[in-house]
């Protein structure tokens, strides 16, 4: 493994032991998606068409905004404590530190999920292997670029108020792209479109930390 | 103070001529869309309103990525005042793209409209930008996040453009469009002045709106070493 | 090893730092002083490179990773033990043979029985000196102690005065006080700011 990767595993074993020993963040993520879906259920008025498209919506509604509760817990502990400082003290490459923080926002996404989707399937309606897809290509876009822009957010000064604001827009690709996989006949189109977000934001995201977190 | 070293007023100048010439050319000389009639003369504002916002969009992009190549601060006030003009010029798509829609349709909303409905999500990107700067002081870690935020916002266009269109595969579809004419030479060419017209626009608001904030920080600076 | 000129930093509209000169060779002890607010910590923070200045020049031939800093904040993971935050940080600095390292460390610094203790349980002055551990981690060139007596209890205060005058003699060194009178016999520049 080169050191890079080195750095990488230790600063995402950091996050995951950290969260295992408070137990903050998951557990909260968990019972956030689950009020939401219930929510959702007394918001929707029953609709004389029956349209199954505003249903797979709700699924998609209650993964981004249970994301953004997780995304705002990733950076801001870190830079509340000058934490982050202290790894930006180190030598390794900054990138490594986004890196490392996408993928333990990606393995809180993917538990929450792990509830959330057959939630979903219970109270509502099945769901089907290219919404499962898209779940998992949505939580890389939503992990890589959510991570930058918490780090964004968490150096101003409203914060919590800041991150949706900054991340919203750039989560509306997303949405389309999931709730198409969920409804259209041929998925393959809107998973491949996932895939491209996924690839362009990513990197931009892996290229820009860098400035994001040093003066 | 001759017009080479002040290209503001020039620039003005040829804004105002040619968008008059543009205007008046809409109004008397083009003929009439069939499906449309007189209402749809307003395409040769609102398309190259749109077509100058992008371009606004693209140049603070451009500025941004210097920014962060260079490390040299002078071109954060360069970024943000071109983003700041492209929402304006974003803000009057909308309101233009609005007005259409109601003559055409009878909506003052079309969500088939894909650029209105592209414009709309870059305007709430770029207001987020705003609230961005707003929310932290100023400095090198404002410039760089501002920079940053620019250029994900220009990559935005073409993928939000791509989701739009893919949306609405599953979107019900509706017939309503604002469609602009055939593109025969009378009407491509008033459409051409009118853009340049609107381009000469910008670069006349660019140089003054840079120009103020430069003077505003040249004076803050005085009056802090003025204040030891 | 550290040279200033005209260095100046502003947050927003208010300035901290105004029109400073400073030159610390290698092997030097800058003593900094001054009330709070004076610019201690933004000065020891430009040193560290965490800040840019925002005029003047400064230039510090340190590699990034031979600084050890200490700020106010231990900047350790609470919910991780003092071996566990010691590792992570071995780990990103590179260093070799870090378990030995890290047990004379922690031992000389009076927190080896402690070590398997999660970093919430240490009082102040404990977490204090877990922080001089991973700033001294990686035997850095430079070593920037941000106020390090303040937090500390009285055997702290003691180890630490015995520590600086051993590290002194072989590193440079940049301390930030508002009580310089410990160490004011180390210092061979000393930086005044109001």
């Amino acid at each position: 493994m080169t050191a890079y990767a080195r750095d990488v595993v230790a600063l995402a074993r950091k996050d995951l032991l950290v969260e295992l020993r408070t137990r903050e963040t998951v557990p909260a993520m968990l019972l956030f998606v689950l009020s939401a879906l219930v929510v959702f259920h007394f918001a929707l008025p029953a609709s004389t068409q029956g349209s199954d498209i505003a249903v797979a919506g709700l699924l998609w509604m209650s993964i981004l905004f249970t994301a953004l509760l997780g995304l705002t817990r990733s950076f801001f502990a870190e830079r509340e404590h000058g934490l982050l400082e202290a790894l930006v003290l180190a030598p390794c490459e900054r990138s490594a530190i986004w890196l490392a923080k996408a993928l333990s926002v990606m393995c809180f996404l993917l538990v929450m999920e792990l509830i959330a989707i057959p939630a979903f399937a219970l109270f509502y309606e099945s769901v089907s292997g290219a919404t499962v897809a898209a779940v998992v290509l949505a939580d890389i876009g939503i992990a890589t670029v959510g991570s930058l822009l918490s780090a964004v957010a968490a150096a101003s000064r409203t914060r919590e108020l800041l991150l949706p604001l900054l991340f919203l827009p750039l989560a509306i690709p997303i949405i389309v792209g999931g709730v198409g996989a969920s409804v259209a006949d041929a998925p393959g189109r809107y998973l491949g479109f996932l895939g491209l977000y996924d690839a362009i934001f990513a990197i931009m995201s892996w290229a820009s930390f860098e400035y994001v977190v040093t003066e | 103070m001759s017009l080479r070293n002040r290209p503001g007023p020039a620039l003005a100048v040829s804004a105002l001529a040619l968008l008059m010439t543009a205007v008046a050319l809409a109004f008397y000389w083009v003929p009439n869309d069939a499906n449309q009639g007189f209402s749809q003369r307003i395409f040769y504002i609102h398309v190259p309103v749109a077509l100058t916002s992008y371009a606004c969009f693209i140049w603070g992009a451009w500025k941004a990525l210097r920014l962060l190549w260079r490390h040299d601060s002078a071109y954060d006030l360069e970024s943000y005042t071109a983003i700041h003009l492209g929402t304006i010029f974003g803000i009057l798509t909308l309101a233009t793209g609005s007005i259409w829609a109601k003559i055409s349709w009878g909506h003052w909303w079309l969500w088939s409209e894909r650029q209105l409905v592209l414009f709309l999500i870059l305007f709430l990107f770029y207001c987020a930008y705003f609230m961005l700067r707003y929310s932290v002081d100023e400095g090198p870690r404002r410039e760089r996040m501002s920079a940053v935020y620019a250029l994900f916002g220009v990559v935005l266009i073409p993928v939000s453009f791509l989701a739009i269109r893919l949306a609405q595969g599953f979107i019900h579809p509706t017939v309503f469009t604002l469609d602009g004419p055939q593109m025969t030479g009378q009407i491509f060419f008033v459409f051409c002045l009118s853009w340049a017209g609107l381009l000469c626009l910008f670069a006349a608001l660019y140089q003054t709106e840079l120009a103020g904030k430069r003077l505003d920080r040249s004076l803050r600076e005085l009056r802090r070493s003025m204040a030891v | 090893m550290i040279r200033a000129r005209g260095l100046a930093k502003r947050y927003g509209e208010k300035e901290v730092l105004r029109g400073l000169d400073l030159d610390v060779p290698i092997g030097g002890f800058l003593l900094v002083t001054g009330k709070n607010g004076s610019g201690k910590s933004t000065l020891l923070r430009l040193l560290a490179g965490l800040l840019a200045p925002s005029e003047g020049e400064l230039s510090v031939d340190v590699p990034r990773g031979e600084i050890g800093y200490v700020g106010h904040e231990p900047l350790v993971y609470r919910e991780l033990t003092a071996v566990e935050n010691l590792e992570l940080y071995g780990r990103l600095y590179r260093i070799s043979e870090r378990k030995e390292r890290i047990g004379m460390l922690l031992e000389r610094y009076g927190l080896w029985d402690a070590r398997h203790q999660r970093v919430s349980t240490y009082s102040r002055g404990m977490q204090q000196r877990l922080a001089l551990c991973r700033a001294l981690l990686h035997d850095p060139a430079l070593i920037l102690l941000d106020e390090p007596f303040s937090a500390l209890d009285g055997e702290g205060v003691q180890l630490l005065d015995r520590e600086l005058s051993e590290i002194a003699r072989v590193r440079t060194l940049a301390v930030a006080s508002h009580q310089p009178e410990r160490i004011e016999a180390l210092a061979t520049v000393r930086l005044a700011l109001s």
